[in-house]
């Protein structure tokens, strides 16, 4: 077992260092360079030849590539070019703000839709089945901002239970986050929850049909316990795949709630990189947003191999 | 009245998706005593099944029971609530399932699952439930008994699961045990070991038993009253020996008329003069990965004629199958086809060897694809390999089903709207599409019923006088195989340990194993699992286990004649006896077993 996690902590990485070529590539095709985008409209040619050989913007890709690369692995996120402040320093002042939505989000909606999924498949077909399929469905076909701005009209604006602005100082006590966070935490939720929802449903209903569950259940066995203790340690595998695929979705999806309710997150601050062409704050963003996306993944995939009693305890 | 439960005009009825409900079990009564083993028979479809679930109160998805009493320890269990009518299982009626490996749930430890049920309804503690489990263990047998519970189900033999399930049902100390077709999933050699744990723990332990089999050499051995059914009705009731020795009904005549005799007893076919051969396999050695499944086997098939194939479960019967197709590489040897090399993969055979050599799978309902119309299943090898179309098509079509006994309009059904029957004679249409020399045949009757299967054998063997054309048929079914093949191969561990005219290896001398595979091969007499059972051959076969690779002769770990420093040591060659046998045992040829 050890063997196949490892061979896939190796595939990570490797795909980690993929997706840094991509990002490397992606922002060399960009037109113009960090130089051009400094100097901006006044920029001479002259200035411009200075400006390139002081940065080292003259050597080939390959070797800035591995220089940037080297830098990143050392902690070293460069410098930016709006601010001149170094990267990692404004990455990090941002960074809780959008992990703190994400993490909120998956602590609500993993449990929540695992326990939904699990009490959709003991009735289904009836009535709490199909009407969790109805609303869930309908949460995922309207889009987020949409969801958002319903929620921010109806608790913000005409309830004033909640704040519409997700900004929080650090003198706020636990009523005013709450009032806070709660709506974007709600809005990230319902985007998730519907996919990780439906996939505990069926993988358990396709575990119903099983030999071994109707062994138990002529064992006299409620449906509660045929369920969590016979059918969900077998359907963990495709629903661990699916609640990574739509956590990792979340990081990156995060930007919407950002923008709706004003959180200064890591989302934005990507946008705002791009449209200042700030070359070191993008690459930055995106490799933290990529290496979220195979973490999470990589995660799932060990936590599978673990669950399954094959792998871990080979004949 | 010490009946344990009574049984009184039963109604179940059945709805197939999308459909209204229907009839399956049509007003059957039955009771069984303490202490009693009643057999339900029948062919699939009779309800057996239904009726001994019913008996707990449970019906299967999409089927309900409809009316009757069903009187378990003198209360009405059709009466009672839902909620105590689930205290019941699991604790005065218990279950064993066909297939302990699909039974036994996959992610959890075995022990655990064994006293599930009297821990849920409160029969004990977890320590004192589980010491009672391992004694039940040692009962039957099994090995390691303080630690097997420990394991995962993937962690032991089939056979030695298949008693771990009875040892489940067992816990609780059931009043009444259903078995549900308990052995019809094993080899013959680890059926005598879970027939005679069943048994002997039936009868420690006073337990009624419900045994539900198709199989009537079994139900001569365990019963003690046995009930025919035919299609949700009871067709004859009585004593074990009355229906085995004098069955009063026309129906369970014709099923004692469908039991094949014993392999040595049956006549045998004469090896036809010598063909040249159309399948020529030379020292093959294949496996899966690092595991080695076969080693230097070496099978010929000669044109028009019938190889039998035969051995345990995972000896490399479907593996040598696989290779001869092309579908699994083989790692050294040669394969010939009609006289040509072939190609190790099949990917690189040519249209025209692929054509002569064709493959029939054990599962019909796996080998057809549910959406195609049967017409197009037949339709696509005929424009594959012969370049038919459209009217041309559609009329060799008609004639491939004529050919396999079935009418034209067939073509334009589902595999869905087929019985297990019809749909095998499909997938034996769908080879014949290719109009190839040779077919093999993997366990092509081993799902289907007795006379279902006695039907697809006499078609086989009218397509080969027909079509000339030749067999490799691979089974467990010493009987059929006996009846059917010109010429025999026993397989052990992936080597060829015995092979020669069908006549040569079924009667003595016998290599070892032939042996062991051939006693135990049920008989229809009461009274013969004891005598078969206390064998010294058998004790041998049932402590040892099979070990693919091993060194020496690989069957040295469970034979009665093992001659230590050589057997354990030196793996045997074929050596070639008198009458066109060879045999691979270090035995000389008058201390080869001969009866």
């Amino acid at each position: 077992m050890y063997r196949i996690i490892l061979t896939r902590l190796g595939q990570g990485l490797l795909t980690l260092l993929l997706a840094s070529i991509i990002i490397f590539g992606a922002t060399e095709i960009l037109p113009g360079d960090v130089a051009e985008a400094i100097l901006g409209q006044s920029r001479t040619d002259e200035a411009l030849a200075t400006l390139r050989e002081e940065m080292g913007l003259n050597r080939p890709a390959i070797v800035r590539y591995f220089d940037w690369l080297g830098g990143m692995v050392q902690g070293d996120l460069g410098t930016s070019l709006a601010t001149k402040r170094p990267v990692a320093d404004m990455i990090e002042s941002r960074m809780w703000n959008t992990l703190r939505l994400a993490l909120l989000a998956a602590a609500i909606s993993v449990p929540l839709s695992l326990a939904l999924g699990l009490w959709s498949a003991m009735r289904a077909g009836g009535k709490v089945d199909k009407t969790l399929a109805m609303t869930t469905l309908a949460l995922i076909a309207v889009p987020e901002f949409f969801i958002g701005l319903i929620l921010m009209k109806v608790f913000a604006v005409e309830l004033k239970w909640l704040s519409a602005s997700a900004n929080t100082r650090p003198y706020f006590d636990f009523w005013q986050n709450f009032r806070a966070l709660a709506l974007p935490v709600a809005t990230l939720s319902f985007a998730v929850l519907a996919h990780m929802m439906r996939m505990t449903r069926s993988s358990v209903i396709n575990i119903f049909t099983s030999p071994y569950l109707e062994m138990a259940a002529l064992k006299g066995l409620p449906k509660r316990r045929l369920v969590i203790r016979h059918a969900l340690p077998n359907a963990l595998s495709p629903i661990l795949t699916v609640i990574a695929l739509n956590l990792s979705y979340m990081v990156s999806g995060v930007i919407i709630v950002e923008t709706v309710f004003g959180v200064p997150g890591l989302t934005r601050l990507l946008v705002d990189g791009v449209t200042l062409r700030d070359i070191p704050l993008i690459q930055a963003c995106a490799m933290i947003f990529g290496a979220v996306y195979i973490l999470l993944n990589l995660l799932a995939d060990v936590l599978s191999i673990m669950a399954n009693p094959r792998l871990r305890y080979p004949k | 009245m010490n009946d344990i439960l009574t049984i009184k005009n039963l109604r179940v009825e059945g709805r197939p998706p999308g459909g209204s409900y229907v009839p399956i079990v049509k007003g059957v009564s039955l009771n069984v005593a303490k202490g009693e083993v009643l057999a339900l028979i029948g062919e699939s479809g009779s309800g057996k099944s239904t009726i001994s679930l019913a008996s707990m109160g449970f019906a299967r998805p999409g089927c309900r029971i409809a009316g009757g009493e069903i009187w378990l320890n003198g209360r009405d269990i059709m009466k009672l609530s839902p909620h105590e009518r689930h205290a019941l299982r699991g604790d005065e009626v218990s279950y064993v399932a066909q297939s302990a490996a699909a039974s036994f749930n996959p992610a959890l430890r075995i022990g655990k699952q064994v006293i599930e049920a009297p821990l849920w309804h409160g029969a004990g503690d977890a320590a004192t439930l589980t010491a009672t489990a391992v004694d039940l263990y040692r009962k039957l047998d099994l090995p390691n008994p303080d630690t097997v519970g420990d394991k995962f189900p993937h962690q032991v033999s089939g056979g030695q699961l298949q008693r771990l399930m009875a040892a489940m049902a067992m816990s609780c100390g059931p009043d009444l045990l259903i078995l549900d077709e308990p052995t019809t999933a094993l080899d013959v050699t680890t059926q005598i070991e879970v027939l005679k744990a069943f048994k002997d723990i039936i009868r420690d332990q006073g337990t009624a038993a419900i045994y539900v089999t198709h199989d009537l050499a079994v139900v001569a051995q365990v019963a003690d009253r046995i009930l025919v059914l035919k299609n949700g009705e009871m067709v004859e009731e009585g004593p074990t020996a009355q229906i085995l020795n004098d069955p009063k009904h026309e129906y369970t005549r014709s099923l004692m008329d469908a039991v094949r005799p014993a392999p040595h007893l049956v006549d045998h076919v004469d090896g036809s003069a010598a063909q040249a051969p159309v399948i020529s396999a030379r020292n093959i050695t294949a496996g899966y990965g690092a595991l080695t499944i076969l080693s230097d086997v070496s099978v010929d098939v000669p044109a028009a004629s019938v190889v039998g194939v035969i051995g345990e479960s995972g000896c490399g019967k479907s593996t040598l199958a696989r290779v001869v197709a092309g579908l699994t590489p083989l790692r050294e040897g040669e394969i010939k086809l009609d006289g040509k090399v072939a190609a190790p993969g099949v990917k690189d055979r040519p249209r025209d060897t692929l054509k002569d050599c064709q493959i029939v799978f054990q599962m019909a309902d796996t080998a057809l694809n549910p959406r195609q119309r049967i017409g197009d299943i037949l339709g696509r090898p005929l424009e594959f390999y012969q370049g038919l179309k459209g009217r041309a098509r559609l009329d060799k079509v008609g004639e491939l089903l004529e050919l396999v006994d079935l009418p034209r309009s067939f073509a334009s059904r589902f595999p869905g709207e087929l019985s297990g029957g019809q749909k095998q004679r499909i997938n034996l249409a769908r080879a014949l599409a290719a109009d190839p020399k040779v077919i093999l045949c993997d366990e092509v009757t081993s799902a289907l019923d007795t006379v279902v299967a006695a039907g697809v054998i006499e078609l086989l063997k009218s397509l080969k006088d027909k079509l000339g054309v030749a067999y490799m048929f691979i089974s467990h079914d010493l009987s059929t195989v006996a009846s059917f093949a010109d010429e025999v191969v026993v397989l052990y561990a992936g080597r060829v340990v015995e092979k020669g005219p069908s006549k040569a290896v079924f009667s003595p001398p016998f290599h070892p194993y032939t042996k062991l595979l051939l006693s135990s091969v049920p008989e229809m007499r009461q009274g013969w699992l004891e005598g078969v059972a206390d064998t010294g051959e058998a004790k041998a076969a049932s402590a040892g286990s099979v070990i693919i690779g091993a060194k020496g002769c690989p069957f040295a770990n469970r034979c009665t004649h093992v001659i230590a420093g050589t057997c354990d040591r030196v793996t045997p060659p074929l050596r070639d006896l008198p009458g066109e046998l060879s045999v691979a045992c270090h035995l000389d040829t008058d201390a080869l077993p001969s009866t």
